[in-house]
């Protein structure tokens, strides 16, 4: 038994403990940044999911803004990422119908007579490009202005489909009314 | 002159170093584990803002608590008001998901609350503009949990999750 090995042993100790606090460190500054870029600017999300074809298919990557909802320019027209009403962990990306006091038609399936209703204050009504396989507004009612997380601008994938986002097929004509 | 430059650079780089570390961290900090804020009006009266305009009281709200939108009934919590998305409102939690209660001044004697949804109330019955008015409000509007009031100093102290008696739910659903 060597006599330098204990302080040997104490050196190494105190380099591996130096080394661990600062991959700690970093990995917290880092992190830090990566959030304050996700929160306040933007960042890449995988949608999934058939209600907004053919617009978005299931499976693409998009990159969404998070500007838009902090300075509330939310518009008619936008593809918008929210937190669900029913389930706040999971995410819903749809095409916002109507802001706050926009006449919006509610399409029950037991109605024969379509009836429309106008959107509460700081709420807005979304709808799924399709229509035909999409859970939004039409079932769980409008849903709250501060659920709202961010505004898709681009879309990065697939590379055939690449850049801005289509207006919708359902032929929505958003005036100020 | 070039000791001098030399030093202004460094100075500029450890600055800015310095700026792009601890504004991350500082904001970061804030939106996600703990904040403080002014209390304002009388919708939590006696419990917040006893002495109305003349004193606010200042809470600390922990963000950490809420991440997985876990509360108790009892709670007092801040979250994004479902009418004005720019304002936070501050109320106590009567009901959580599944729960049936009796309200006071809603359209509808008796609500249960739906999935994803809870049901708050101001302390002060009828100068509170709550869940009686807007109806329940989906959980990913919340923002934090109020745990302490920080100031006045008289007024030190941890705020309790009580559930009024009365406020109880008619029926509660079990997990």
């Amino acid at each position: 038994m060597c006599q330098w090995c204990p302080s040997l042993h104490r050196t190494m100790l105190r380099s591996i403990l130096g080394k661990t606090f600062r991959l700690l460190g970093y990995t917290l500054q880092y992190g830090c940044i990566a959030h304050c870029a996700f929160e306040y600017v933007g960042g890449v999300v995988v949608c999934s999911g058939p209600s907004m074809e053919p617009t978005i298919q299931n499976s693409d990557i998009v990159f969404a803004e998070n500007l838009s909802r902090h300075f509330y320019a939310i518009q008619r027209g936008d593809i918008i990422i929210a937190k669900s009403p029913s389930d706040p962990k999971s995410n819903i990306c749809k095409r916002v119908i109507g802001l706050e006091g926009d006449k919006v038609f509610t399409h029950s399936p037991s109605d024969y007579l379509k009836s429309h209703s106008y959107v509460p204050r700081g709420h807005v009504w979304l709808e799924g490009d399709n229509l035909q396989n999409s859970t939004d507004s039409r079932y769980y009612g409008p849903i709250p202005y501060g659920l709202i997380r961010g505004r898709i601008c681009l879309k990065i994938w697939p590379l055939n489909d690449f850049g801005l986002l289509r207006d919708s097929p359902n032929g929505h004509r958003f005036s100020d009314e | 002159m070039m000791p001098a430059q030399g030093f202004g650079r460094r100075y500029m780089k450890a600055f800015l170093k310095g700026f792009f570390v601890a504004v991350p961290v500082t904001v970061t900090f804030l939106d996600q584990v703990a904040c403080v804020a002014r209390v304002e009006g009388a919708s939590m009266q006696p419990s917040l803002n006893p002495g109305g305009s003349h004193s606010s009281d200042v809470v600390l709200l922990n963000h950490w608590k809420v991440r997985n939108y876990e509360v108790q009934r009892g709670d007092i919590v801040s979250l994004v008001s479902p009418k004005n998305p720019e304002q936070k409102i501050i109320k106590r939690v009567i009901a959580l998901e599944g729960d049936i209660i009796k309200t006071m001044g809603h359209k509808n004697r008796y609500v249960k609350v739906p999935r994803g949804h809870m049901w708050v109330e101001g302390d002060h019955h009828g100068h509170s503009f709550d869940s009686n008015a807007f109806g329940p409000v989906s959980l990913g509007l919340l923002h934090a949990h109020a745990t302490h009031i920080l100031w006045p100093p008289k007024r030190w102290q941890r705020l309790e999750s009580i559930l009024p008696p009365e406020r109880a739910p008619v029926q509660i659903e079990e997990k």
